[in-house]
């Protein structure tokens, strides 16, 4: 029986990307922080091994490309949902390549795989929320309205809606889904307003869990098989307060990962991995 | 996705256009020809899908025959050559045409039904049928008006669709309802009008394949037996194989399982169920406006820009090609918005409107929720009169036949296709292409006078127009009410169509109960505490729900639908008798002036409400009305009007007896809804009210002696809200509801919608005080229902009465207007004080009715519940003024009232008009209203009470 929509959280593959050296200096970044590449690789291997072994998903690890310093946040490359890849078009001019490598991964994996080659158009995938019914793109300095049209032309059967981003690089560096209907969002008043538009624009009803820290509020949430809930967050090291409030999850399955490096290149637990599921797909 | 009007419109406009004409030009000649009707028939069928076959007219028509259990009469003769006979083209859900006879003059439903019983549909209530206007859009048949006045010079041809898709499928009944449903998403998906994703087309596609085709079997099935179905707008080899890839893997499904696996799929799509609307906003910026069951979403392309849940909205209305929407305020902002968009007509913008209405009311309104309610009856001009979801739901379950048996035709295929009776339809494909072609040219119908008249003349013809319809509805809901009440004359049959409406009505009268216990949805909107929702039970405390304005308060709204369905099924039995009147408002559209002072005070109060307007009318009456009843008659803005008004027309009329029962302060007035129900009913049905009154005579007796204390029905009537709202509990409420069919129905409705926000306000003090007030205008109003039954005296065959209520916020300033107003009118003041006191006098003398038929009907701008904010006021002066001419007597009451502050002057006028059938009485109403506002400019229409008498004729009565 085929059923659309189904199993949100559920994942077989990751496909992460290596930290090249010259994200030290040349990643892009909205602070003046130094980045330690060393401590920075340490973190991203944690993660990936989380991923890998911790979780059991296939991990798909792409080489780093040093030309593309802020290739290892493989999120905004390219949008996953079903079997449909929609690869983006970064609003960074600089990060236009990275897209090369992520789009012959997902290939490989036989997803139908979506170009976005409207050179008007820009996406980051750090601005897509899915929450599992639907999609939240944010209108930020790296998407734009036309991007978001051609993500809701790849993903039909979901309603696309737009929400301005302002305060913070994308959607996501203030929210995530936390779990099936439910919104892990910061305590800043952007994100606060942002989660009220999204509110107001949605059919459906969402719960939500508020953190003090807006970044924290970025986590990921699987659904695995023998797993059950499954959440990424926040270290207590790097955000008490924000890990106070995952710990009181019930039912779930905490794995804190410690992000403290990317973050000073506004890299967020998500933005370091594309998770898809194989199995469902037909 | 496309819109089914506005892409289709605009796409295929010049080639609509043309085959349109053609269409017509033939329809116009040979009105019966059964064989051009097919080539007219995309015209028709907005909605189909390209690939529909031809059906053969005879056998069609045949089957029409054999199938049709209506009480109408069948045409004899099929050809048509009767004058009264017209032929329809009906185009089903799987793509074949339908053919079948009925009078000329046949109303929206009577077709509507017919091809209900051709379907063997019962679960009617999610469907409806189309028409193509002039432009080539699709419009609804409203039930109410004649065929015949709504396709104007268009051909006959119509299409029978999904009118409201139901949220959850599962939740219909009967498999063969979720079998249309699947046909017309089906057709949906095929013509694009749905969007999904190449998976969403397998999966769907495949469902489809196995209703449709059973088990895959390798040797019953060619290879390529997929080819023939369609499943998508650009079908390829690749979705085909998909396809026959999952349809191997359901061996063993049946059917009606994979119409549930697939209307589980459909539903969840982002455009399931969205109505469409080209539109341009404020900067000009081409977007589409998606009517859906939760609210407006507002599109612009793909994206959801904005989303305005039914609960935000506090206001819709239109003018010209405007539509607009009044927001509540947000939580940023301190004042409500409205935005307003631009349709490509006026046509466009009242047809969006109306969908609006439609849409709020069956997903809404069931709910106890108050303001949906309000809506309703806000729904000016044009309401919807079939049942909510809720009420549809509850009837469903109530469905008792063992699961009809049909057939599947084969739908959407590109080579064959069957009727749905079975008989195999020749297919071509030229057909097909003649259709689209077809499509393509028909547009612009030559019928000028007609949509001139909309267009052109603004507000006064809209308002006509509407009006118009506003009539005829009222006289479907008279007539059908008179059945109910005249059961003995009716045959079973009729009643037994009967029921259903009035179950609903039951419901909806009970629902008012309903809304008691607890809060009400819109409370717990409102309160938006997130504690009201249930919030996950497995989860950390920290979670929040996010107050989604709708979908939560869908859900809870669900339950207290069900509570209140339990809580009629007793109530039903009795209630089956009564009729639904249908409430619409009717505010006349207004000038911006009007509005402006009436928006800002009245918004105040309404920002609870969500108000449906037809045209700009200020949907502020509540706090007017209801302040000025609550001063003046104490009573409930809408509803106690409509009865006063009923009642006083009643009197007028002599027709009915008027009881009036009166209570007590407290709630359980049930009474007082009986009275003026009954006043309606044996105005309406004397021979019901008769029964009625056995029935219910202890109870109104008893009653009878408290309201001789109060004569005004208004008093009474806010008891009856107020009992509403406590409960429906006391049978001798449910009793003189029941009794008071039109009235009661009217009240209930309206009651229900104020009396939520009202109960709170509503203190028995308040009652008490409206009371007195009342008291003395009582005295004025005997002498006025005198002089109104010798009025009525005059009314013969047919006499319908209109009242029109002008309301006007004037700041006191503005008052001199209102007395200049008052000059206006000619006449002989008469210084009965309030229509209440008409009702009351009413009451006393009892008249008998002579007349059969009375319909009612009220059009009311917005109302809030004025309760909640008012204090009762102070009345200031009270003025009664009657002019007559020929065939028209003018009553007029000028009421001044100082609130809070602020004065108002209240203008409410009577206009009986009085003469046989061949009096235009839509017209009439029209033009009084038209002339009510060209008196007073400076005021805006709040309220149009219609009430139609008509000597029951068997041949009136038949439709």
């Amino acid at each position: 029986m085929a059923a659309l929509m189904a199993g949100f959280g559920l994942y077989t593959h990751a496909i992460v990307r290596r930290i090249p050296a010259s994200l030290a200096k040349e990643a892009l970044r909205t602070s003046e922080a130094e980045v330690d590449v060393d401590k920075a690789r340490g973190e991203h291997d944690a993660y990936v091994e989380v991923l890998r072994t911790r979780l059991g998903l296939d991990v798909v690890d792409l080489p780093a490309d040093e030309s593309f310093p802020d290739c290892v946040f493989v999120e905004d490359a390219a949008v996953v949902c079903g079997d449909t890849a929609l690869i983006t078009r970064p609003g960074a001019e600089s990060r236009r390549g990275e897209t090369e490598a992520m789009k012959r991964a997902l290939k490989a994996l036989n997803l139908n795989v979506v170009e976005m080659t409207d050179e008007n158009a820009t996406l980051d995938g750090g601005d897509v929320l899915f929450t599992g019914r639907e999609f939240f793109v944010g209108l930020s300095s790296r998407t734009n309205q036309r991007g978001a049209e051609i993500l809701a032309d790849a993903f039909k059967d979901y309603a696309v809606s737009t929400v301005p981003v302002l305060a913070s690089l994308h959607l996501k560096s203030f929210c995530s889904m936390g779990g099936p209907g439910l919104i892990v969002i910061g305590s800043s008043e952007p994100a606060q307003k942002a989660l009220k538009i999204m509110q107001q624009m949605s059919d459906h009803c969402y719960d939500k869990l508020t953190v003090p820290d807006d970044f924290a509020a970025n986590c990921i949430y699987m659904n695995l098989p023998d797993k059950g809930h499954v959440l990424l967050h926040c270290t207590a090291e790097q955000y008490p307060e924000s890990f106070k409030v995952f710990e009181k999850l019930k039912d779930y399955t905490l794995i804190p990962v410690s992000n403290m490096e990317k973050v000073k290149v506004d890299g967020a637990l998500t933005c370091c991995s594309i998770l898809i599921n194989k199995k469902g797909s037909i | 996705m496309t819109t089914e009007t506005g892409a289709d419109s605009e796409a295929k406009q010049p080639q609509d256009t043309n085959e349109t004409e053609k269409g017509k030009t033939k329809a116009a000649s040979d009105p019966a020809s059964p064989q051009k009707q097919p080539e007219q028939l995309p015209a028709a069928v907005g909605h189909s899908t390209p690939a529909r076959k031809e059906q053969e007219p005879q056998d069609d028509d045949q089957e029409s025959h054999r199938s049709s259990i209506s009480h109408l009469s069948k045409s004899p003769l099929r050809g048509v050559k009767k004058v009264k006979i017209m032929q329809c083209k009906v185009t089903l859900l799987d793509g074949s045409d339908y053919t079948l006879d009925v009078e000329k003059r046949a109303k929206g439903q009577m077709l509507f039904d017919k091809m209900c019983d051709h379907l063997n549909l019962l679960e009617k209530d999610y469907f409806g049928i189309t028409y193509k206007d002039v432009d080539n859009q699709k419009n609804w048949l409203d039930p109410s008006k004649e065929l015949k006045k709504q396709i104007r010079t268009g051909p006959w041809n119509f299409a029978f669709n999904v009118k409201f898709y139901p949220p959850d499928p599962t939740q219909l009944a009967e498999d063969i309802t979720r079998y249309y449903l699947c046909l017309q998403l089906r057709d949906d998906v095929v013509s694009g009008r749905l969007p999904c994703s190449f998976a969403t087309h397998t999966v769907l596609g495949s469902y489809t394949v196995q209703s449709e085709l059973g088990d895959y079997d390798p040797e019953e099935l060619a290879s390529d037996y997929i080819s023939e179905l369609r499943f998508a707008p650009n079908q390829t080899k690749e979705l085909e194989e998909k396809v026959m890839e999952l349809h191997k893997t359901y061996k063993g499904m049946t059917p009606a399982e994979a119409e549930m696996h697939f209307l589980e799929n459909a539903k969840k799509l982002s455009m399931y169920g969205v109505d469409l609307h080209h539109a341009k906003d404020s900067e000009g910026v081409e977007i589409m406006l998606g009517v859906c069951a939760s609210g407006l979403l507002i599109y612009r392309d793909r994206l959801r820009i904005n989303r305005f849940a039914w609960p935000k909205i506090l206001k819709i209305s239109y003018k010209r090609n405007n539509f607009y929407i009044k927001i509540r305020p947000g939580e940023f902002e301190q004042f409500e918005s409205t935005i307003g968009f631009k349709l490509p007509n006026h046509r466009a913008a009242k047809r969006l409107w109306k969908v609006c209405v439609e849409h709020h009311t069956f997903f809404r309104l069931v709910s106890p929720e108050a303001p949906p309610k309000k809506f309703l009856t806000l729904g000016s001009k044009f309401r919807y009169s079939g049942r909510t979801q809720a009420q549809t739901r509850r009837a469903s379950s109530q469905i008792i036949r063992p699961a009809p048996l049909f057939e599947r035709s084969s739908s959407k295929r590109y080579n064959m296709s069957r009727s749905l009776d079975g008989a195999p339809i020749t297919e071509n494909h030229d057909t097909l292409m003649k259709d689209s072609s077809a499509d393509g040219t028909a547009k612009i119908m030559a019928k000028g006078d007609i949509i001139t008249t909309v267009t052109t003349e603004k507000k006064a013809e809209e308002e006509q127009a509407e009006q118009e319809d506003a009539a005829e509805t009222p006289e479907l809901a008279a007539s059908t009410q008179q059945r109910h009440d005249t059961k003995d004359t009716e045959p079973p049959v009729e009643v037994a169509k009967h029921q259903t409406n009035i179950s609903e009505l039951k419901r909806s009268f009970l629902e008012t109960g309903d809304s008691k216990p607890g809060l009400t949805e819109w409370e717990k909107r409102l309160s938006s505490s997130p504690s009201a929702h249930s919030p996950r039970a497995d989860e950390a405390p920290m979670i929040e729900p996010l107050e989604p304005q709708d979908t939560k308060d869908e859900e809870p709204a669900g339950d207290e639908r069900k509570q209140e369905e339990e809580e009629e099924e007793p109530k039903a039995t009795e209630a089956t008798g009564y009729l639904v009147k249908y409430m619409a408002d009717s505010v006349v559209t207004e000038g911006a002036t009007s509005s402006g002072p009436h928006g800002i005070s009245l918004s105040t109060t309404m920002d609870d409400d969500v108000f449906i307007d037809g045209t700009l009318r200020e949907a502020e009456e509540k706090t007017p009305d209801s302040q000025d009843e609550v001063s003046e008659r104490s009573m409930v803005k809408i509803s106690p009007r409509a009865v006063r008004q009923e009642v006083s027309q009643a009197i007028t009329d002599k027709k009915g007896t008027l009881i009036i029962l009166k209570d007590d302060t407290e709630g359980k007035n049930t009474a007082v809804p009986g009275e003026d129900t009954e006043d309606t009913g044996l105005l309406s049905a004397p021979k019901d009210k008769e029964t009625v009154k056995d029935d219910i005579a202890v109870v109104v007796k008893a009653q009878m002696t408290n309201e001789v204390k109060t004569p005004s029905l208004k008093i009474d009537m806010k008891p009856d809200d107020m009992t509403l709202f406590k409960g429906m509990d006391s049978p001798k409420k449910a009793m003189a509801s029941w009794i008071s069919q039109e009235v009661k129905v009217e009240t209930s409705e309206v009651t229900c919608v104020s009396a939520k926000e009202v109960r709170e306000m509503k203190t028995c003090d308040g009652l008490q005080h409206k009371a007195q007030i009342f008291t003395f205008e009582q005295m004025a109003q005997s002498k006025k229902s005198k002089s109104d039954s010798t009025q009525n005296s005059l009314f013969e065959s047919s006499a319908a009465s209109l009242a029109v209520s002008t309301l006007g916020w004037v700041p006191s300033s503005q008052k001199t207007s209102a007395e200049s107003e008052q000059k206006e009118t000619e006449a002989a003041p008469a210084e009965s004080a309030e229509p209440a006191g008409e009702l009351s006098e009413g009451g006393t003398k009892e008249i008998p009715v002579v007349h059969t038929e009375t319909k009612t009907i009220t059009y009311e701008a917005a109302e809030v519940d004025s309760n909640g904010d008012a204090d009762p006021g102070v009345l200031l002066s009270a003025q009664t003024i009657t002019s007559e001419t020929t065939s028209t007597t003018t009553t007029t009451h000028i009421t001044k009232m100082v609130k809070g502050g602020i004065s108002e002057t209240r203008i409410e006028k009577r206009i009986v008009i009085t003469g046989d059938a061949d009096i235009d009485h839509d017209q009439a109403l029209a033009q009084a209203i038209k002339e009510a506002k060209e008196q007073h400019p400076d005021m805006s229409v709040t309220k149009v009470v219609v009430h139609k008498e008509t000597e029951i004729t068997p041949e009136e009565g038949e439709d």
